[in-house]
């Protein structure tokens, strides 16, 4: 899937055996639960939904699990920016509030477009400041890594109801990609198979960047050995604070999708799905962004089969899949070898 | 044991603590492990005395029922720096087993009827099922990475929060669960015919001695733990976990007990607060905000000392209870300037707490305790 799964030991020229099988676990997953439901359009819409909040959570989690694996740094206060992009679309709707109400999929897409970048924007620019005042001068220790990210986001999330009121505020979705499109009696959501679009599109880039770029390799080598990579010359600070930028800016993006997905919009939003991001990223392997997109689709799918099948038990599964990933592989499905 | 041994991360100190000999007794109640501050053992005594004395002292219902809550929350916040400050790890499920402590009550009382038999089995329960549940969740987490601990148990606190919502049937659900406490401790039940210095010894302020002295009694027995050689090693893994380990100590091992001693502290707290409440819901004793509550006190009052709870707990539920009031003042006087007014709106009152909460992590890694022992 991407080389931070491939492990380097050993380091011979062969290249090392790429690992598959927790690969198939989404795809198998999607195929057991088939016999469960008694028709196909319970199963297709459950699935179309599974894959699509996957998506939104592997937006969420994946700057986060790369910010992990390049520096060691455990962002409690990363729902901060969930919410936060959730927010910046108000700045957005304010006053674009007729291209919502539009018959126009075009001035619809744009308005989701421009919602995206203006929460991207205030994101990354948002995480500039935290990386600065409260993450830096905390390296090395994730005792108080954990403490003042922790203390981050309560002030943050008070800021939050400051700014814009501490009572929840419901956004609606532009007026095309309301309803669903109906094939039969299977129905899937319109805003589901953006998200999947958008989820998808963002993975494919993520994964050309870091395999195919300069700056991907040496994201790749950092998460490998960031001594070394310091050594050979490269600044890692600069290279962690910009990725730690661009985590907080998809988280930013993750934000956006979930708010319209919600529609609507609480400080603690951010705090809440944190929940189910902390879940991937230990599924997935701290650090891997392969895991990351593999666990947010298991997470997702059991999530919607299981609210579906046994509603009160929707949670729990989520625990129940961790502990039975950590069984099987202590260190996540993609273990990354730190140097 | 000796009272020389002190944690590596504060200077040690000699000047307020000159008379080894002179309280022996004392000495061993405090598992010679005293304030090493003036200013701070004045301020315990004056906690301890004001405690004591509050139902004479403050008369009215809301007095002692913040007496109460700082009684379970001392303990609480003592058993939560067992793991931040002893340890070293953050655990984010404490107020699960605080909330499995109210419910054990609850749930017992409510059911079985209101007799201290089912106040006995309501709390063994809770303590024997945060036990196993402290013991799994230590195993499967602290064995990989002691990161993962605190992403599990965010993990698992929610599902449990999420789970006594939804069991409606047997925890009431959003509701909570309210029951009768056995007779003793009903406001009708009279120890003395006569008021005492106008105060009527009733039902409500037995209860609130029991709080006081259960409370007491945990916390002495958590700084024993601590000062044990097991305490000792816990501080060695804070410090060093690899040199630890080499030394031929188990880390898992100590680690997964320290969870589960600390789980069954906040057990304890929990019934406790149940016991006083008459009421047990998941915002009183399970929601999240209450486990950031417990976070702020141990950090402002001084991590890697039990005297910081003591401290934290104190001041926090003063400020939750008197604060909002000094800050709607302030507020209303800064109506003119928007901003400053939403921010200093008493419903923001956390907003400054955590700002102190991240500054203190920064600037006195000691807290309120490490600063006055400094002195």
């Amino acid at each position: 899937m991407n080389a931070s799964a491939a492990n380097t030991h050993g380091g011979d020229l062969p290249r090392t055996p790429r690992d598959w099988v927790p690969l198939l676990l989404v795809p198998a997953l999607i195929g057991v639960a088939a016999p469960l439901f008694g028709d196909l359009s319970s199963w297709v819409t459950l699935t179309t939904a599974g894959l699509a909040m996957g998506m939104m959570i592997f937006l969420m989690a994946s700057g986060l699990t790369l910010v992990f694996g390049l520096m060691d740094v455990i962002n409690f206060g990363h729902g901060v920016f969930i919410s936060l992009g959730a927010y910046a679309t108000l700045l957005v709707l304010g006053p674009l509030a007729a291209w919502g109400e539009a018959d126009s999929l075009a001035l619809n897409l744009g308005l989701l477009g421009l919602c995206i970048l203006a929460a991207m924007a205030v994101t990354a620019a948002v995480g500039a400041l935290f990386e600065r005042v409260i993450v830096r001068p905390v390296y090395g220790s994730h005792l108080k890594q954990i403490l003042v990210t922790v203390g981050g986001l309560i002030v943050a999330e008070q800021l939050i109801h400051a700014l814009w009121g501490a009572s929840p505020i419901t956004v609606a979705l532009p007026q095309t990609l309301r309803g669903a499109f109906v094939f039969g009696d299977v129905a899937i959501e319109r805003y589901r198979v953006i998200a999947v679009v958008i989820g998808l599109a963002v993975f494919g880039i993520m994964h050309l960047v870091l395999n195919r770029t300069r700056i991907g390799l040496l994201i790749r080598a950092g998460v490998e050995n960031a001594e070394m990579v310091e050594a050979l010359g490269y600044r890692i600070r600069r290279l962690f604070v910009s990725v730690f930028v661009v985590g907080s800016a998809l988280a930013g993006l993750g934000g956006v999708m979930w708010a319209f997905y919600r529609q609507t919009l609480t400080a603690g939003m951010g705090m809440d799905v944190m929940v189910l991001v902390f879940i991937v990223i230990i599924i997935g392997g701290l650090g891997s962004i392969g895991g990351c997109f593999v666990g947010s689709l298991l997470i997702a799918l059991t999530a919607n089969y299981v609210g579906f099948l046994a509603p009160k038990l929707a949670l729990v599964s989520n625990i129940l899949v961790m502990a039975l990933v950590l069984i099987w592989r202590p260190q996540g499905l993609f273990p990354v070898n730190r140097q | 044991m000796t009272p020389a041994n002190t944690p590596a991360n504060m200077p040690a100190m000699t000047s307020a603590s000159s008379s080894p000999a002179r309280n022996g007794i004392l000495l061993g109640l405090l598992s010679a492990d005293p304030p090493r501050s003036r200013v701070l053992a004045i301020l315990l005594l004056a906690i301890l005395a004001t405690l004591m004395a509050t139902p004479f002292l403050i008369p009215g219902s809301q007095p002692i029922g913040t007496a109460a809550k700082i009684c379970i929350f001392i303990l609480l916040a003592a058993s939560f720096d067992l793991l931040l400050g002893y340890t070293g790890i953050v655990s984010f499920a404490h107020t699960m087993f605080f909330g499995i402590g109210g419910y054990g009550i609850a749930i017992a009382l409510s059911r079985l009827g209101a007799t201290w038999t089912s106040v006995a089995i309501g709390l063994i329960a809770a303590l024997a099922l945060s036990a196993v549940l402290a013991f799994i969740i230590g195993l499967v987490s602290l064995r990989v990475r002691a990161i993962f601990f605190s992403m599990i148990t965010l993990a698992v606190a929610s599902a449990m929060l999420v789970l006594a919502s939804q069991l409606s049937g047997f925890t009431g659900g959003e509701d909570g669960l309210s029951f009768q406490l056995p007779p003793e401790l009903r406001p009708a039940f009279r120890v003395l015919a006569d008021p005492v210095l106008g105060i009527p010894i009733n039902g409500r302020l037995l209860a609130y001695y029991l709080i006081l002295f259960v409370s007491l009694g945990m916390f002495l027995l958590l700084l024993r733990i601590v000062n044990s050689p097991f305490g000792r090693v816990l501080q060695a893994i804070r410090e060093n976990e690899f040199r630890a380990e080499a030394l031929g100590y188990r880390v898992v091992a100590y680690r997964i007990a320290a969870s589960v001693i600390a789980a069954l502290a906040a057990t304890v707290a929990g019934a406790l607060l149940a016991l006083w409440l008459r009421y047990n819901g998941p915002d009183t004793t399970l929601s999240f905000s209450i486990m950031i509550d417990v976070l702020l006190m141990v950090v402002i009052g001084g991590m890697g000392t039990l005297y910081g709870s003591v401290i934290g707990a104190t001041l926090f539920v003063l400020a939750q209870s008197y604060l909002q009031v000094l800050m709607a003042s302030v507020s209303g006087s800064l109506t003119a300037v928007p901003l400053l007014a939403s921010i200093t709106h008493p419903d923001r009152w956390l907003l400054w707490l955590g700002i102190l909460f991240v500054t203190s992590v920064y600037a006195f890694p000691g807290g309120i305790v490490g600063r006055l022992r400094r002195e």
